[in-house]
């Protein structure tokens, strides 16, 4: 683990740091329980247990920096600073949503922040990303985009073509594989020889890292040589964050398919305990800050439920609007 | 008027829109200095725009259309040329699923400004890969318009609206229209979507011709007159949208219809347009409505099977007399 001492890095940014994880915790339980009470339709892809790549990818870029996201995106979403209350009610299928209803939990966007959207296409987004990163070259604007994606989705032909013309063209794109291991039920071990994605980067002329994804300070120290290089015009960077979900896959999956000594193994690893800890014992935070902390998070959920269940749903005729422009 | 090719009429309109908008650029295999493009339609362009905007890219046509869609999303005007038509299915997830979507599916918050170039059709033994005419796969993409020039004219007016548009613009060409000549305006022009041209007009029939088959239709209308049928010719220009209404006030004035594409009979562009007379016009109809359509087979390679294959004036004749 990463000593938050070592680091460059102010006491606010640590708290604001920790307080966006527990933000994705929070959000994604509470996204679990109104799954569990039928008030989300369709289905939910938890970010749990994953909050320290979100967190420590966003909390090393501008606000206007650029993000594209996937199926598993809600924590992309908190980490960018999207508004809680649009999250969840586009998630209930709500009006008040950040697309209106027409998205859902697969599909949230906020073009205001950067925040590219959510495909649901795994390995779809990464080429999306390359193009962000093309239109940011070419009108020298100074951005970079940071392009979430499974290692899963490292198996699709997009990744390879992708980082191929974001390395040739120097591109500033900072490619984040979450490697949680599993592709559904898919263990990486029955679909790869290889066990680090990260060594993919040799092939395509570009750095490869690999990180704890579950210690936000090694996800964050990992980012300011790899946003440098972007900005600078170097180009792009494979950063690989080890990670695992506390959930299934996706709704009432109970992922029978992980040896229970593994999940056992993970959840010990907590991201959030373990930063919280680092905090404690650096004396950054004191127990009752922590509290506060989390209350305050609380509270902000029940608010963004409180808006999304209160929120009408769209009309039906809706459906047919937004299609062109 | 002056006349100049259908190569040069693109050329024109991509040109004439790049010096008026520093956010449109260019991007695909081969299409730079060294090469031009496979049918030299960007020959030329990256001497004078130089080599960031016109774009020189791998062979990855999945990474070439979600660029082009990452870079229409942040403000920039991508014109993405994919060599041959039937290599649209290497990219056809960015194609339907993230381009024609992006908009709907995020509330409309995106614009995707990104206009898709690539050519359709046979007729120059090139067999199954590189022949096929795909355009009714397109029209079954919502959130992509469909845009299907048969003259030089046509073509350079639909391309400049298509890249000044906000949305996905899948720009269909043809191998062999290429260079065909035609009369264009040094004046700017513009040509909206949804507006079809009828290309000669006639009292006794119907016919409803895209791209290439247009002029073929055209020659069989010529021929047809000497033996005093008088055929309308009627040009859709754009798929999606569809000008339904010329169609079928053409129609209501002639009662028969026949429909040449050059694409496969079933699910086809002429199904579309079948359908669409059956419910608006039926009742104007004196006979029924006939198609004329590449069989259900991919593309041969031989000259006489290929041949056979493609819609020519003698089965437009023979289809036609089937219905006065």
């Amino acid at each position: 683990m990463v000593n938050p001492l070592a680091l460059e890095i102010t006491r606010d940014k640590l708290v604001e740091i920790y307080r966006k994880m527990v933000e994705i915790r929070f959000f994604e339980e509470r996204v679990f329980e109104l799954y569990a009470q039928n008030l989300v339709p369709g289905t939910i892809h938890l970010y749990a247990g994953e909050e320290a790549v979100a967190v420590g990818v966003c909390s090393a870029l501008r606000k206007d920096d650029y993000i594209t996201s996937t199926h598993r995106g809600h924590g992309h979403c908190i980490a960018k600073a999207a508004d809680l209350k649009q999250i969840m009610a586009e998630i209930l299928g709500k009006k008040t949503g950040y697309c209106k209803g027409k998205g859902g939990s697969m599909h949230i966007a906020d073009f205001k922040i950067g925040m590219l959207g959510a495909t649901a296409v795994v390995g779809a987004g990464i080429p999306i990303a390359v193009g962000a990163g093309l239109s940011v070259k070419l009108r020298k604007a100074g951005h970079v985009v940071a392009c979430f994606f499974g290692e899963g989705a490292s198996n699709q032909g997009t990744f390879h073509e992708s980082i191929n013309m974001a390395s040739v063209w120097k591109l500033p794109v900072i490619f984040i594989c979450e490697n949680n291991l599993y592709a559904m039920g898919t263990r990486q071990s029955r679909v790869m020889a290889i066990e680090n994605i990260a060594d993919r980067a040799v092939g395509y002329g570009i750095p490869g890292v690999v990180v704890d994804g579950n210690d936000v300070l090694a996800v964050y120290g990992a980012m300011p040589e790899a946003v440098e290089r972007a900005r600078i015009g170097e180009g792009p960077t494979l950063i690989e964050c080890k990670t695992y979900r506390r959930r299934g896959h996706s709704r009432v999956d109970a992922a029978k398919y992980r040896p229970k000594e593994e999940v056992e193994e993970w959840l010990a690893k907590d991201p959030i305990r373990r930063f919280k800890e680092r905090l404690l014992q650096t004396n950054t935070l004191t127990e009752v800050e922590v509290q506060q902390i989390e209350k305050e998070v609380s509270v902000r959920i029940e608010e963004a439920v409180k808006f999304a269940v209160e929120s009408p749903y769209p009309a039906p005729e809706e459906a047919i609007e937004d299609v062109y422009t | 008027m002056r006349r100049i090719t259908y190569r040069d009429a693109l050329r024109e309109a991509l040109r004439e829109e790049m010096r008026r908008d520093s956010t449109v650029f260019l991007l695909g295999e081969d299409i730079g200095r060294y090469w031009g493009g496979a049918f030299k339609v960007t020959e030329g362009l990256a001497e004078e725009f130089g080599d960031d905007r016109v774009r020189d890219t791998p062979i990855s046509e999945s990474a070439i259309i979600g660029t082009a869609v990452g870079a229409a999303i942040t403000g920039m005007r991508p014109v993405a040329e994919i060599m041959f038509g039937d290599l649209t299915a290497l990219a056809m997830d960015q194609i339907a699923n993230q381009a024609a979507k992006i908009r709907y599916m995020f509330g409309g918050q995106a614009k995707c400004p990104l206009v898709i170039r690539t050519p359709f059709g046979a007729g120059v033994n090139i067999a199954s890969h590189h022949s096929q005419s795909l355009e009714a796969w397109f029209m079954h993409v919502p959130g992509m318009y469909v845009v299907v020039p048969s003259t030089p004219y046509d073509a350079k007016g639909l391309l400049k609206t298509a890249i000044r548009g906000s949305d996905p613009v899948f720009f269909c060409e043809h191998k062999l229209l290429y260079p065909i000549e035609g009369e264009v305006s040094e004046e700017e022009y513009m040509i909206p979507f949804g507006v079809a041209d009828v290309k000669k007009e006639g009292t006794d029939v119907t016919l409803v011709a895209t791209l290439y088959m247009v002029h073929k239709a055209l020659n069989a209308a010529t021929e047809l007159e000497k033996e005093d049928i008088n055929v309308e010719v009627v040009d859709p220009r754009t798929l999606t949208p569809l000008d339904k209404q010329t169609i079928v006030k053409s129609v209501k004035k002639t009662g028969r219809l026949v429909i040449v594409s050059e694409d496969c009979r079933t699910a086809g562009v002429s199904a579309e347009i079948a359908a669409i007379v059956a419910e608006e016009a039926i009742d104007y109809l004196d006979a029924p409505i006939k198609r004329v359509a590449e069989p259900d087979t991919p593309i041969p390679f031989s000259p006489p099977l290929e041949q056979y294959v493609i819609p020519n004036e003698k089965t437009i004749i023979k289809t036609i007399k089937e219905v006065i």
